[in-house]
């Protein structure tokens, strides 16, 4: 633009390109910079809260991991609680959201009409778009309730079966593991769901059309030709779902109970490192802040490794995909 | 033969009926948790929300959490869109087949997935023990440091869009521009960032539906306020937080306002979503 | 065409004037935050509502519990913390921080029963006890019916509901219970949050009342005015002189007239188990923590402006919530206190 308008002196011309290579490193210095931001705010995130969590790791150590014993009055902290909590509740939310995720994943790509498949996935998305304050609300309000309806039956049915029976036995209190397990696998499912529907979409449709010329069933191909083409991008979903539920606050703080005694039912309170953080932390003085900002540490770094398992899975198939 | 052949047709009818109730239960979810946040919150909505503050508690409203709201996710905003436009535009045009690049792509991602609550707990480490040192207490928990907060949570959307969004833009353009004798920084301001505007806007306008609902990092960086403050250095109301502390209470008034302030949330961050769809439905680009 | 590259740095220019701004405005700011104690969250909003009307001046009183409004005002991070368990002179001594009373309340044990109203439950300090070491469990245990011959009982199972947060009303309970059950003193103690041996916590009174509310067959404990407010079936207690006394302002009166505060350094001193005929036992005092050489001087010198203002023109406020007001001689120590104790 002002390049063609200018005289072609040489002396200018010269002089220009100079300014433009000086102007080009700086705009090239400024954005590296916003990018490593990125990297700086991980790496703060990371070491701010190790350095918070100092002094609970150097006093207790390994202990802090495994001890059950979180008792602000002797200032002892054991995380073994709210680590169980967080791990039971996100397993929890897997065994229920994965296989629903896979059957509406099925569905969107092999069986609904077309017509059907933008309004139901945009729908199912929506979910992922309801902020978790509104899950917890909902929770509290309208699902524990209606969890303390059933949870009587679920004593005297699954309560009865050796073994796993121990899992519902429990009061009617509505809230707990369980139930937080439950709302966040409602909040984990489009997540899940929307990373199978893509996948499953870029399996060819000459593998798909030879399987089905040879007479296979639509359950076939999905099963022995979709799955096993798009095997670790699914995994990659799912640990991309699991990422969500461990670190995910507001929607089970209000349904989870908030107990620190450990139990073998999944009917009974629990606690979870994001809850305990929610509850304690503006109270926390000394070593309590530092064992909670320890136990942010852990999620972060949990979640961490997760969800690099969630993208280097995904990265596979983008990569034979030849993407 | 026939037994088989009925055998694989009844497992894949009870498999594609099972996908179709698993589809149903999805949408039955969605269905209940919009219904009752529509009928609890539209029964609450009046006009005392918009005018009076949350210091009058049942009798009172939300105006100073809609203010502090609107304040801090704007300044987040302010504080992420830049960055996240020109990290963006570094990993699509300077660093798309660097080392550096993929790495901070790669880490880019996981960022979008971190647990709120952890990058709530950072900013109060790296901004409010500090700010509380430095001025005496004067400056502790602060609107500003909630909206950092916000930031960090709506930063990976914007990079990430960004990134995705110029790399859609054709590469003719690039050389057509190059060929007059452009230099690289105005080809990707002038250029390039015009051309997928629509795309980077649809970024930053994720981001913000993304952290107008986040409460987790408010609760130890904006801590909260029962009076209306334009200030952005005191302690800050939100919408999130006050719905937050009213579903704790057991006044069932209570519940009726943050019902009401969680219909307000939702339909906004909903029309959000639903505004970029609008904007950008021509390329669709995950967020998860 | 430059022009657009200047902009960054125009930016920053704008950025630190915004900044500097900001922080000039800081110093006439009149907000003053308190936070903590739950228990007097409702009677502080009150006076707060009613102080923002006649002065301007905003009180922001959070409620995060006590062991929050400790927390906050030694880091440092609020104008003045709300706790319902004193801190020790010496504790107040080390970080130069003074404390004295605001408001005397009743923790009363709310409970969830279909078909048991409100008051119409007795319970004793050894069965509340027992009930919250877990080993109480049904509503028709022989310990509970034994003190409620004509109340009919349900057999379901109790659920426990206690602070999730660390509490001064917890605090005080479970100072009361340590006094009346030997079994309660070694197995949990007292503190503000303590390891509970059964139940599920809330978050506050607020919390706790919520859940009371929500779950059938539930009891926990709570300040009496969130029993009031939200119409919780609360239980008649067995003092310590053997009387049923029922939780209202005249049974608190009669805890706090036993309580020599006059002889209590700091204002230290728990009115839990009282000897009166008629006291509740568990009465409970809030106390108002504040740094006697104020980072802050002219906030602080606000906040004393509402005490001031609370003792003298908000009893009706507090009475309306069944708190009991501070009587006039403690009101006159505390003002003694404050210019003793507190340099402005």
């Amino acid at each position: 633009m002002q390049a063609t308008s200018a005289e072609p002196l040489a002396r200018d011309t010269e002089h220009r390109s100079r300014a433009d290579a000086r102007h080009d490193l700086i705009f090239r210095l400024l954005l590296r910079c916003c990018a490593l931001f990125v990297l700086a705010t991980l790496l703060g995130a990371a070491l701010s809260t190790l350095w918070g969590g100092r002094d609970v790791l150097l006093k207790d150590g390994f202990h802090f991991l495994t001890s059950s014993d979180w008792n602000p009055v002797e200032d002892q902290y054991g995380a073994l609680a709210p680590i169980a909590g967080t791990l039971i509740t996100s397993l929890i939310a897997l065994v229920i959201a994965v296989p629903i995720s896979f059957g509406i994943a099925l569905f969107l790509t092999e069986i609904a009409p077309n017509w059907l498949r933008g309004p139901v996935s945009a729908a199912i998305e929506l979910l992922a778009g309801i902020p978790s304050i509104i899950y917890g609300m909902w929770g509290l309000f309208v699902f524990v309730p209606f969890m303390a309806n059933i949870e009587p039956t679920l004593n005297d049915t699954l309560g009865n079966i050796p073994v796993i029976g121990a899992l519902f036995q429990g009061p009617p209190l509505g809230l707990g593991l369980l139930t937080a397990g439950i709302v966040l696998a409602v909040m984990i499912l489009p997540f899940i769901s929307s990373v199978m529907r893509e996948v499953f979409q870029t399996v060819p449709a000459r593998l798909k059309e030879s399987s089905y010329a040879l007479g296979s069933t639509t359950w076939e191909v999905v099963w022995d030709i979709v799955l096993p083409y798009t095997r670790s991008a699914v995994i990659g979903g799912i640990f991309l779902g699991l990422g969500r539920a461990l670190g995910e606050t507001m929607a089970v703080t209000f349904v989870l109970g908030n107990s620190y005694n450990l139990t073998s039912s999944l009917l009974m309170p629990g606690t979870s490192i994001s809850s305990s953080i929610a509850n304690e932390f503006n109270e926390a003085v000394g070593l309590h802040r530092s064992a909670l900002i320890a136990l942010g540490f852990l999620l972060f770094v949990v979640t961490f490794i997760v969800l690099l398992i969630a993208r280097l899975m995904l990265r596979q198939l983008a990569r034979r995909e030849g993407r | 033969m026939s037994a088989i052949y009925a055998r694989r047709s009844i497992t894949n009818i009870i498999a594609l009926v099972l996908s179709g109730f698993a589809t149903l239960l999805g949408l039955i979810f969605l269905v209940w948790i919009l219904w009752i946040t529509a009928e609890n919150g539209f029964g609450a909505l009046k006009l005392t929300l918009f005018t009076k503050i949350t210091a009058y508690g049942a009798d009172g409203g939300l105006s100073n959490a809609i203010v502090g709201s609107l304040m801090m996710d704007l300044m987040a905003l302010l504080i992420c869109a830049p960055i996240g436009v020109l990290a963006g535009t570094y990993l699509a045009e300077y660093a798309s087949s660097t080392r550096l690049g993929a790495s901070i792509r790669f880490l880019n991602d996981i960022l979008l997935s971190a647990p709120s609550i952890v990058l709530g707990l950072f900013v109060y480490v790296i901004v409010v023990v500090p700010a509380t040192a430095l001025t005496g207490g004067s400056i502790t928990f602060s609107g500003f440091a909630g909206s950092v907060a916000l930031a960090l949570i709506g930063l990976p959307v914007i990079v990430r869009t960004t990134d995705e969004m110029l790399q859609l833009v054709p590469g003719t353009l690039r050389e057509a521009a190059l060929s007059l004798g452009i230099p690289q920084w105005k080809l990707t301001m002038q250029v390039l960032m015009r051309a997928a505007f629509s795309g980077i806007l649809t970024g930053v306008l994720l981001a913000l539906a993304r952290l107008a609902g986040e409460t987790a990092p408010l609760l130890f960086t904006a801590f909260g306020n029962t009076y209306m403050t334009f200030h952005p250095l005191d302690k800050m109301a939100s919408m999130p937080q006050t719905i937050y502390q009213y579903t704790n209470d057991p006044d069932p008034a209570l519940h009726a306002i943050a019902w009401a302030g969680a219909l307000l949330i939702t339909l906004f961050v909903l029309a959000l979503s639903l505004l970029t769809r609008i904007m950008f439905s021509r390329k669709k680009v995950s967020y998860e | 065409m430059l022009t657009s590259f200047k902009l960054p740095s125009r930016l920053g220019t704008l950025a630190i004037a915004v900044a500097a701004s900001m922080f000039g405005m800081t110093a006439q700011a009149t907000d003053i935050t308190g936070a903590g104690s739950s228990f007097v969250y409702p009677v502080i909003s009150k006076w707060s509502a009613a102080y923002a009307e006649k002065t301007g001046n905003h009180i922001n009183y959070q409620s995060i519990g006590s062991g929050g409004g400790i927390a906050q005002i030694k880091a440092g991070t609020v104008d003045f913390g709300a706790s319902d368990m004193p801190l020790k002179p010496e504790d107040l001594a080390k970080f130069g921080l003074g404390q004295f009373p605001d408001v005397i309340g009743g923790i009363v044990p709310a409970f969830n029963v279909a078909g048991v109203a409100p008051g119409a439950l007795v319970l004793d300090g050894a069965t509340l006890a027992d009930i919250y070491l877990g080993k109480i469990t049904t509503w028709n245990d022989p310990a509970i019916v034994k003190l409620n011959p004509s109340v009919h009982l349900p057999s379901s199972r109790i659920t426990v509901v206690h602070r999730s947060d660390g509490s001064g009303t917890s605090f005080n309970f479970t100072d009361y219970l340590s006094k009346v059950s030997a079994d309660w003193k070694t197995k949990v103690g007292e503190g503000t949050a303590v390891q509970w041996p059964a139940g599920i916590g809330g978050k506050g009174n607020e919390g706790v009342s919520a859940y009371i509310k929500q779950i059938p067959n539930s009891i926990g404990y709570v300040e009496y005015a969130y029993a009031l407010k939200n119409n919780i079936g609360y239980a008649k207690m067995k003092n310590a002189a053997g009387n049923v006394v029922e939780p209202n302002t005249a049974s608190f009166q009669a805890a706090a007239v036993t309580a020599d505060w006059k002889n209590a350094k700091d204002f230290n001193l728990l009115m839990t188990n009282a000897p009166g005929a008629q006291a509740w036992p568990i009465t409970a005092t809030s106390w108002v923590i504040m740094y006697k050489t104020p980072k802050n001087a002219s906030n602080t010198k606000v906040a004393f402006d509402f005490f001031k203002f609370a003792y003298s023109n908000g009893q009706d406020a507090a009475r309306s919530l069944a708190y009991v007001p501070l009587p006039d001689s403690l009101v006159q120590q505390i003002e003694s206190y404050w210019s003793s104790e507190y340099k402005m």
